[in-house]
């Protein structure tokens, strides 16, 4: 049983049953990162998927484009507490990605250029729920937020959409990313506020 | 301190009015387990009729105790920050969780030249570690950047003054207006300020930057191309609602 803050709730936001519990609504795109932000021009992107036979499969920034670009509208929610209803993205799906990947390893560390790391189970990149996006609300993803692309899994905190995606590394345990290691959940569920240790 | 606990009852032992927008908030909070310097926590309100809000916020304060200090500006569109800079008052109760984050924290096993940034109310885990630096008596070198709008703006001034000593220098950056007699225009931060009032490339100093996103994007960006690895700067950033 919580306890009364004596007076509060005047300026309450309405709520919103579109809304995981905890979050609130923002029109804003804040920003979170450990570090400085990398410039990475397109010209020297790379995305590659490494397995555990340790086969490579790389993606030049053109390779990307010539695939199959989807429109992505989704809810998008961060840890720290603030969500974005109905947000417009374009990008690859990683079902497109992985077609043709050899792996029976069931979990994933993603990599970013600057280091971040994020672990994400294979079947929550796979099925129509995951996409290395490069357009938000019809413009280049800015650099701030990932740009040129991030990953894009939306059903999950926003941390595990990893921000300047560079690869996917397969591994047979869920081992801690970035995050994970520094006080956040393995998983990181918005619906079941999976946020911290 | 690693394992996040439930919501834990706090009550507001002190509220003080320290600058235009802001206010210096003195917790008790009887089972907080301690925190290291530079972590946050999750403020939850609850409304009479259950209604429920959460926002994190940077800890001033550091280490045992279960005094746990937070300075809060007030966001004009909030729900939470009016509340607490505007009406909450000495004997109310609110919940915390954590302390939370193990990355933008300092320990006093650490002896490497630090280098803190700050824009605005990002001072907050700043101050906490610059406490913790004076509290080990650390001969680690410090130095503390302030960027704040004006003067008057500026939270914990007098304590921060008093830190000074041969192994911690400040320098202020002022947005809008400055002192007077202060050298400096008033204006954003910018390279040539970093270059004259930050420790140096070759000193290899960790560099903790926080403050509005903006100001954070445009302090980590020089910090890159004066030569600091990324990896030895680590950032904290606030903006939205």
């Amino acid at each position: 049983m919580a306890v009364f803050s004596r007076g509060f709730g005047a300026r309450r936001r309405e709520s919103d049953p579109e809304l995981p519990p905890g979050q609130y609504l923002t029109e804003d795109f804040p920003v979170l990162s450990a570090g400085p932000t990398p410039r990475i021009d397109t010209a020297d992107w790379s995305f590659s998927i490494t397995t555990e036979s340790g086969a490579v499969t790389t993606w030049s920034w053109d390779e990307l484009m010539a695939l199959p670009i989807e429109d992505v509208h989704t809810d998008i929610h961060c840890v720290t507490r603030w969500s974005k209803l109905g947000t417009s993205w374009r990008g690859v799906s990683l079902d497109t990605l992985f077609a043709d990947i050899d792996t029976s390893d069931a979990y994933t560390m993603i990599e970013s250029y600057g280091g971040y790391t994020t672990n994400v189970p294979l079947e929550d990149l796979q099925g129509g729920k995951a996409w290395i996006a490069f357009e938000f609300d019809g413009e280049p993803l800015d650099p701030e937020h990932g740009g040129p692309a991030r990953l894009l899994v939306p059903h999950l905190y926003f941390w595990k959409s990893a921000k300047w995606v560079h690869g996917i590394r397969m591994h047979s345990d869920d081992d801690p990313g970035f995050w994970e290691q520094n006080g956040y959940n393995m998983y990181g569920d918005p619906w079941k506020e999976q946020r911290y240790w | 301190m690693a394992i996040v606990a439930g919501w834990l009852v706090g009550t507001v032992a002190r509220a003080m009015r320290v600058t235009p927008q802001g206010r210096v908030l003195i917790l008790d909070v009887p089972e907080w387990p301690g925190n290291l310097a530079g972590q946050h926590l999750d403020l939850r309100l609850t409304a009479e009729d259950g209604y429920q809000a959460v926002r994190s916020y940077s800890i001033a304060s550091f280490g045992d105790g279960h005094s746990v200090e937070l300075a809060v500006d007030e966001l004009p569109d909030g729900e939470v920050s009016p509340y607490l800079v505007q009406d909450v008052e000495p004997g109310d109760m609110l919940e915390v969780r954590g302390p939370l984050g193990n990355f933008f924290v300092w320990r006093d096993s650490q002896t490497e030249p630090v280098q803190l940034i700050a824009g605005g109310s990002g001072i907050v885990p700043l101050v906490s570690i610059a406490r913790a630096h004076r509290a080990a008596a650390s001969t680690a070198k410090f130095r503390m950047l302030y960027s704040v709008r004006a003067p008057e703006d500026a939270y914990y001034a007098s304590e921060l003054e008093g830190l000074v000593d041969d192994s911690f220098a400040l320098d202020w950056v002022y947005t809008r207006t400055a002192p007077v007699g202060f050298a400096r225009t008033a204006g954003r931060i910018t390279r040539a300020d970093i270059e004259a009032s930050t420790l140096p490339v070759a000193d290899n100093p960790l560099v903790y930057v926080c403050g509005p996103t903006g100001f954070v994007e445009a302090v980590a960006r020089i910090l890159v191309d004066l030569g600091h690895p990324a990896e030895r700067i680590k950032t904290e950033r606030f903006g939205g609602s």
